[in-house]
C-alpha cells in the first residue's frame, strides 16, 4: 500500500511540477500578476509530494518489502539500518529520486530566501525550475519507477552492492547531487534574466550566493568521490581520469569559472553574456554527467545495468533545456552587450584570464571524455584516452591558474597599480622562494614539484596577505564574509596543489609477495606480514591480515587489511587499511593467497596525501562561508524596505 | 587589442598542446584475433578484451608475477602482469587489460581491469566476444 501511495504523490508532484513551470511562466510572457504569484505554492507543493513519494521508498526499505522490485535488487533483510536507509540511492531509480528530492530543496531554499526579489524575476526562477523538476519526475515515472512491485515477492534480496557499503557512500551522492541540481539554481537566474532582458549588478548579487553555495556542495561531493575511491576501491590513489569523475570535474570547472565572472559582472557589469552562457554551460554539464553515468555508455565504476531508453530520454532532457537555454540566449544575447574598455592588468582582466584557463581545461576534459564516445557512434573503432593525456594538458593550464590567484587581492578592478603590486606581493614571493628551497634541501627537488611548490604557497601567502594587512594595521575597514570565504577557497587551492605535488612526486608503490613473518623495507619503513586470519562480519565473511609497521625498530601501526565474502554471493571486496597521518598515508591493502601460504600485498607510502582533501575541504568550506556574506541578505532587506515603503504609499 | 592577443596566443597553446597530447595518449580497443591476426601497430599500447580461459591462471611461485590466457570466441593470447589482480578477476570472466603486444613474450599487461559489477559488462568487450554469426560466445555464468 505504501509503495502506491509513494507512486501516486510521484504522480502528483510531476503534475504539480508541470503547472509550476506553465503558470508563472506565462504569466511572465502574458504580464499576469496572478499566474505569476501561483510559483509558490505550487512549488510548495510540488516539493511537498516529492518528500512523500521519496519517504515511501525509504519506508519500503526499512521494512525490507521485496515486493518491491528496486528494494529486492538493492537490500538484503540483513543489511544494517544505516545502510537501508542509504540503500534508497544505491540505485539507478532511487538515485533519481533523490535528484528530484534535492531539487525540491533547493526550489524550497531559492522561493524562501529570495522572497525580495521582482515578481517576475522570481517567477520565471521557480518556472524554470518547475521544468526541470517535471522533467526528472518525468523520467522517474515513465523509464525507472522506483515503486515498481515484483510479485510473488522474492524470499530475499540480492543485497546492497557491497562497493556501496561505506559510509563514504552514504553522503557521496547527496553532495554532489546537491551541487549538480543547484546549478540548475543559477541556470534558473539566467534563463529568467534572457527571458525579463534585465541583467544588471542587482540579478549578480542574486545569483551569486546560490552559484557559490551549489559549487561548495559540489566540491565535497568530487571530494567525497576521490576519498572514497581511495579507501574502498583498493586501488590506492586519489583521481584516476575516469570519464564520470571527469562527468563531475567538467561542471566544478565551469562552475568555478562562473563563480568569478559573476564577481566581475557584479562589481564591473561587464562579462554579461559570458556569464549568462556558463551559467547555461554549468548546467549543461551537470546534465551530461548525469547523461553518461544513467545511460552506460560509459565503462565505469558508476555505470548502472544499461537501458538504451533511459540514455535517450536524459538526451531528450539535455536537448530540451540546454537547446532552448541557448537559443534564448540567441535571440536575446545582443542586449547584454557592453561597450566598455578592459585593461588586462585589472583584477577583472586577471579573471578573464582565470575564465579562459577554467573553460579550457573544462574543454581538454570534455575533448577526452566525449571523443571516444563519439568515434564509438561514428563505428571507428573502440578507443579511450589515457590518463596521461589529462596530466600532460592539466599541468600547464592549472600552474598559471594558481600563479593568478595570488594576485587576487594585490590587483584592484579597473585598473592595477605596480606599485602597490610590487608592495604586496614581495612578501608572498620571499616565502615561497624560502619554503620552496627548504623543501628541496630536504630531498624534495625536481623542476616540476619544485615549481608547484613554489606557486602553490605563493598562490596560500597571496591569500593570506590581505587579511593579515588589515588585522597588523587595525584598519577600520573590515572584512566581510565574502573575503574571508575568498581567503580560505584560495589557501584551499594552495593546499590541494601541494599534495598533489608531493604525491605524484613522493609516492611510493610496491606490490610485494610476503609469507607469514616476512619483513619487507621500504621508504624507511619495515612492514611485517604477521599472517591473516578468518573472521566474521554482519553480512559477510573476512580474511583478516595482520602487517606491523615499524620505522628504526619503533612500531609505527599494526594494520588490518580485509577481504570480505559477503554472504549473498558475487565478488569478493577488498578493504585497504591505512594509517592516517597530516604527512603521509601507510596504505596496505591484501590481494590474493599463492602458493605456499605467502600472499600477495600492495603496499604504498604517501606524502601528504590528506593536503588534497583537506584543501579540496576549505575550498568547500570557503565557498559556504561566501555564500553567506551579509551583503546578500542586507540588499534583500533593502529591497523589501523598498516595496514596503511603496505598499504604504499605496495604502 | 593586448589583451585580445594575449589570450589568443595563450588560448592557441593551450590547445595545441592538449591537442598533442590527446593524439600520442589514445588507446585502441583490440580482440584477440585481431592482434593474433596483425593489425597492431608495432610497439602499440592497447586495451585488450576477452575471457580469462578456464584453468590457464598461473601464479609464480616466487614473486607477483600471474599469467593467464585472455580468449575471445576463436583465439586466446597469453597475458602476463605483476601485481594484484583486481577483486572481480575470475578464469571464465571478462577483462580488459591495457599494456603492449610482441610476438615472441605474449601481452604484457601494466594494468588489469575487471568488471565493475556482476551485473555490467564493458559495451566493448560484450561487442568483441560475439562470432560472426553475433550469438555470444560468453560463458554463462553460474551463479
Amino acid at each position: 500500500m505504501i509503495p502506491e501511495l509513494g507512486h501516486f504523490a510521484l504522480c502528483l508532484a510531476a503534475g504539480l511540477a508541470l503547472m509550476q513551470c506553465v503558470a508563472p511562466i506565462s504569466g511572465v510572457v502574458l504580464r499576469r500578476e496572478r499566474w505569476q504569484a501561483m510559483a509558490w505554492p505550487l512549488a510548495v507543493g510540488q516539493v511537498v509530494f516529492t518528500i512523500i513519494a521519496y519517504g515511501a521508498l525509504t519506508w519500503s526499505f526499512i521494512h525490507v518489502d521485496f515486493s518491491v522490485r528496486y528494494v529486492a535488487t538493492n537490500a538484503h533483510s540483513e543489511l544494517p539500518m544505516f545502510y537501508r536507509i542509504s540503500a534508497v540511492w544505491g540505485g539507478h531509480e532511487g538515485s533519481l529520486l533523490l535528484w528530484v528530492l534535492m531539487l525540491g530543496a533547493w526550489t524550497l531554499l531559492v522561493a524562501g530566501l529570495n522572497r525580495s526579489l521582482p515578481r517576475d524575476i522570481g517567477a520565471s526562477v521557480l518556472g524554470v525550475m518547475g521544468a526541470v523538476s517535471c522533467a526528472f519526475l518525468l523520467f522517474t515515472l515513465l523509464t525507472s519507477n522506483p515503486f515498481e512491485r515484483l510479485i510473488p515477492a522474492p524470499p530475499e534480496g540480492q543485497d546492497l552492492n557491497p562497493l556501496l557499503q561505506d559510509p563514504g557512500l552514504i553522503i557521496h551522492p547527496p553532495m554532489l547531487y546537491m551541487g549538480y541540481v543547484g546549478f540548475s539554481v543559477a541556470f534558473a537566474f539566467a534563463v529568467a534574466a534572457l527571458i525579463s532582458g534585465r541583467l544588471d549588478a542587482a540579478w549578480a548579487r542574486w545569483t551569486r550566493p546560490w552559484t557559490t553555495l551549489a559549487w561548495s556542495f559540489l566540491t565535497v561531493g568530487i571530494l567525497l568521490g576521490s576519498w572514497w575511491a581511495y579507501n574502498e576501491l583498493g586501488w590506492g590513489g586519489w583521481w584516476f581520469w575516469d570519464p564520470v569523475e571527469n562527468a563531475s570535474f567538467m561542471p566544478w570547472l565551469i562552475g568555478t569559472a562562473l563563480i568569478h565572472s559573476l564577481a566581475v559582472t557584479e562589481k564591473r557589469g561587464m562579462f554579461k553574456a559570458w556569464t549568462v552562457l556558463l551559467a547555461i554551460s554549468a548546467f549543461a554539464l551537470s546534465l551530461l554527467g548525469t547523461f553518461l553515468v544513467r545511460s552506460g555508455v560509459l565503462v565505469s565504476v558508476h555505470a548502472f545495468a544499461t537501458d538504451p531508453s533511459r540514455g535517450v530520454f536524459v538526451l531528450m532532457i539535455f536537448g530540451f533545456f540546454v537547446g532552448g537555454a541557448l537559443l534564448l540566449f540567441a535571440l536575446r544575447a545582443a542586449r547584454f552587450q557592453v561597450r566598455q574598455q578592459l585593461t588586462l592588468f585589472s583584477r577583472e582582466g586577471l579573471l578573464l584570464l582565470n575564465n579562459v584557463f577554467l573553460s579550457v581545461a573544462a574543454l581538454a576534459v570534455l575533448l577526452g571524455t566525449l571523443y571516444p564516445l563519439f568515434v564509438d557512434a561514428m563505428g571507428l573503432g573502440k578507443l579511450s584516452v589515457g590518463p596521461p593525456y589529462f596530466d600532460a594538458v592539466f599541468a600547464p593550464l592549472t600552474m598559471p591558474l594558481v600563479l593568478l590567484v595570488g594576485f587576487a587581492s594585490a590587483v584592484m578592478w579597473k585598473r592595477g597599480d605596480w606599485s602597490r603590486l610590487r608592495r604586496q606581493s614581495l612578501i608572498p614571493i620571499a616565502v615561497a622562494i624560502v619554503v620552496a628551497v627548504l623543501m628541496a634541501l630536504f630531498g624534495v627537488r625536481g623542476l616540476g614539484v619544485s615549481a608547484a611548490i613554489l606557486l602553490a604557497v605563493w598562490c596560500m601567502a597571496g591569500a593570506l596577505a590581505e587579511p593579515l594587512r588589515i588585522t597588523l594595521r587595525r584598519s577600520r575597514v573590515k572584512m566581510g564574509r565574502a573575503q574571508w570565504g575568498m581567503t580560505l577557497a584560495h589557501i584551499g587551492l594552495g593546499v590541494f596543489v601541494l599534495g598533489v605535488a608531493l604525491v605524484n612526486h613522493g609516492s611510493i608503490e610496491r606490490d610485494v609477495r610476503l609469507v607469514p613473518g616476512e619483513t619487507t623495507e621500504f621508504a624507511g619503513y619495515a612492514f611485517k606480514f604477521v599472517g591473516v586470519a578468518r573472521d566474521e562480519g554482519p553480512n559477510y565473511d573476512a580474511d583478516v591480515g595482520t602487517v606491523e609497521v615499524s620505522r628504526d625498530g619503533k612500531a609505527v601501526a599494526t594494520l588490518n587489511p580485509e577481504k570480505r565474502y559477503y554472504r549473498m554471493g558475487g565478488n569478493p571486496m577488498t578493504e585497504a587499511a591505512i594509517d592516517i597521518s597530516p604527512l603521509r598515508d601507510i596504505y596496505v591493502s591484501l590481494g590474493e593467497p599463492v602458493q605456499g601460504g605467502a600472499w600477495i600485498l600492495r603496499l604504498y607510502v604517501k606524502p601528504l596525501i590528506r593536503w588534497i582533501w583537506s584543501g579540496a575541504l576549505l575550498m568547500a568550506l570557503g565557498g559556504a562561508l561566501a555564500a553567506t556574506d551579509r551583503r546578500y541578505r542586507l540588499q534583500s532587506r533593502a529591497a523589501r524596505a523598498v516595496t514596503a515603503e511603496a505598499e504604504s504609499v499605496h495604502a | 587589442m593586448m589583451a585580445v592577443g594575449a589570450l589568443v596566443v595563450g588560448a592557441g597553446t593551450a590547445v595545441a598542446l592538449a591537442l598533442v597530447a590527446f593524439q600520442s595518449n589514445l588507446i585502441y580497443f583490440y580482440s584477440p584475433s585481431e592482434v593474433l591476426a596483425g593489425e597492431l601497430p608495432p610497439q602499440a599500447r592497447i586495451r585488450l578484451g576477452g575471457i580469462v580461459e578456464e584453468g590457464s591462471v598461473q601464479r609464480s611461485g616466487s614473486d607477483t608475477t600471474v599469467t593467464f590466457r585472455l580468449a575471445d570466441c576463436e583465439q586466446a593470447i597469453p597475458v602476463r602482469y605483476s601485481g594484484i589482480l583486481p577483486d572481480l578477476f575470475r578464469e571464465g570472466q571478462g577483462i580488459v587489460a591495457i599494456g603492449t603486444y610482441d610476438v615472441q613474450s605474449g601481452f604484457s599487461a601494466e594494468e588489469v581491469l575487471a568488471k565493475h559489477d556482476e551485473n555490467y559488462m564493458p559495451p566493448e568487450l560484450e561487442e568483441s566476444l560475439k562470432d560472426k554469426a553475433g550469438t555470444s560466445c560468453m560463458p554463462v555464468a553460474n551463479t
